[in-house]
């Protein structure tokens, strides 16, 4: 009996894609801290490994050893699902990421609404962990951090919208190959669809903040008000598992955004596309998400509901209403 | 419409200075001491716990045990012994202990010794898990720095 080659080959995108967030999640802490120390003009960690590399191999062997405590009155079940909530849509979301010309898992015809479809469980897994602690501070979080989420949802959905009508396609392997050429020809340069494309992005990139709980709008966590909010009563590797699906929805919503606006794998110049520029548009988003974090003070819940429901959604749709319109008459 | 539109522009320009401010900062060196592996030289007025000096023409202490520096001490931390040899006119040194656990750091014994024979140490790598770690034996001390 062989084996089919098209399961080896999901199998194999199977390993890569776990292999690629453990890692992500691992190194991007390393990352964070060591970036966090540069801006504040220290070294960050430095003793563990050379460089610190292994300092996250640490946390991780220290957060593994240690026990699992249900709190006393929590919900036990939906104690322990909330983290396995919040790491399996990240994790699933890869599936459909183009990366390369060839390096998709499955190109899927309605692969940004299955990632947009993934991403919206995460909401629903901090809230069932915040609310299944049975912890004050827990329950405060996840009402933040619904309507954080359904706040910096419209916006960011409503500039997707856009970027579909321009495209005309949810496959987004598609959506990178219109993006061939140039940088000119990227999405977020494309002024004769909209003029507006750059504020576009910036719109998505905020709400893609808003949405993975970074820092300025981490009202989830908020560590001075809320102890660590929705993770209060995680110990150990519970903690640890959020902490993963954190920066595997990073990943995700920064690759999202290089697919979306910076084409994806394509080259800036034209020259040899390949899953090389992924990276390197990925990770410099990313260093941006965390140069953001290190740079602004968290902003009150009534500062992040006014961005949202009185700018970004306002500028989100009038940009809806333009690109529409330029569609007709060009 | 048009304070709207000016509040926007004039945010996210503030936005964006400060993270220039924050990436310039992030290329710039480090300032931090990486302190166990490196140190900085003590100031010369820092007060660590005293100690006894060490004089080049004597090859010794200076100190002539007249025990004002004992007397002195506000918490009793100072014991001072000394004997006169046979036939010497000045008595030696025997025992110097200073009990650090109870010194404030006042400064009135070294004040008080007329000869200058005790000061400041620039110690300050100190940490023990017992009381008895912290009386030290400043005549040990003096003739290990003799050596
Ligand atoms: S510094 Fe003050 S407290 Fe300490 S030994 Fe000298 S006199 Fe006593
Ligand atoms: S005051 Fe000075 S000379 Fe007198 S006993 Fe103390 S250390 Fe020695």
């Amino acid at each position: 009996m062989s084996i089919h080659p098209e399961v080896l080959r999901l199998l194999a995108f199977l390993l890569g894609i776990i292999g690629f967030v453990a890692m992500n999640a691992a190194y991007l802490v390393w990352l964070e801290r060591k970036e966090a120390g540069h801006i504040q003009r220290r070294i960050g960690p430095k003793e563990v490994g050379p460089f610190g590399l292994l300092q996250p191999m640490a946390d991780g062997l220290k957060l593994m050893t240690k026990q699992l405590i249900v709190p006393e009155g929590a919900d036990a079940i939906l104690f322990k699902l909330a983290p396995i909530l919040v790491m399996t849509p990240a994790i699933m979301s890869f599936v459909t990421i183009p990366y390369g010309e060839t390096l998709v898992p499955r190109n899927l015809d309605v692969g940004l609404l299955a990632v947009f479809a993934f991403a919206s469980v995460n909401v629903l897994g901090l809230l069932l962990g915040a609310w299944g602690s049975r912890n004050k501070y827990a329950i405060i979080s996840a009402a933040r951090v619904v309507s954080q989420n359904v706040a910096y949802e419209i916006p960011m959905l409503v500039v997707v919208v856009t970027l579909v009508m321009i495209t005309g396609t949810l496959n987004l392997q598609d959506i990178v190959i219109q993006q061939a050429g140039g940088f000119w020809h990227w999405n977020v340069f494309k002024l004769s669809a909209s003029p507006l494309m750059p504020v576009a992005f910036i719109i998505f990139f905020i709400c893609m903040l808003a949405e993975t709980n970074r820092a300025p709008f981490d009202m989830a966590e908020a560590e001075s008000e809320l102890i660590a909010g929705a993770f209060t009563e995680y110990p150990g590797m519970g903690f640890g598992v959020f902490f993963m699906g954190e920066y595997a929805n990073i990943v995700v919503g920064t690759s999202i955004a290089t697919i979306l606006f910076l084409g994806g794998w394509q080259c800036p110049f034209g020259l040899f596309p390949g899953v090389h520029w992924f990276m390197i548009k990925m990770y410099f988003l990313i260093f941006t998400v965390i140069w953001i974090r290190w740079t602004y003070p968290r902003t009150t819940f009534y500062g992040l509901l006014n961005l949202s429901w009185k700018i970004l959604i306002p500028i989100s749709f009038f940009n809806l209403i333009l690109t529409s319109a330029m569609l007709k008459v060009f | 419409m048009i304070k709207y539109t000016q509040e926007i522009v004039s945010g996210t320009w503030s936005l964006i200075v400060g993270l220039a401010i924050t990436i310039k900062y992030f290329f710039m060196p480090v300032v931090t001491l990486q302190y166990p592996h490196e140190t900085l030289p003590m100031t010369p007025r820092y007060r660590g716990h005293i100690d006894l000096v060490f004089d080049e023409k004597l090859g010794g202490t200076k100190c002539i045990v007249c025990g004002s520096c004992q007397k002195a001490c506000p918490s009793n931390c100072i014991t001072v012994a000394g004997e006169r040899p046979e036939g010497a006119k000045l008595k030696v040194l025997t025992q110097f202990t200073l009990d650090f656990t109870k010194c404030s750091l006042c400064g009135l014994c070294v004040e008080s010794c007329a000869p200058g024979a005790i000061d400041f140490s620039k110690e300050y790598n100190l940490a023990g898990y017992k009381n008895e770690e912290f009386i030290f034996d400043l005549l040990k001390r003096l003739e290990a720095k003799k050596s």
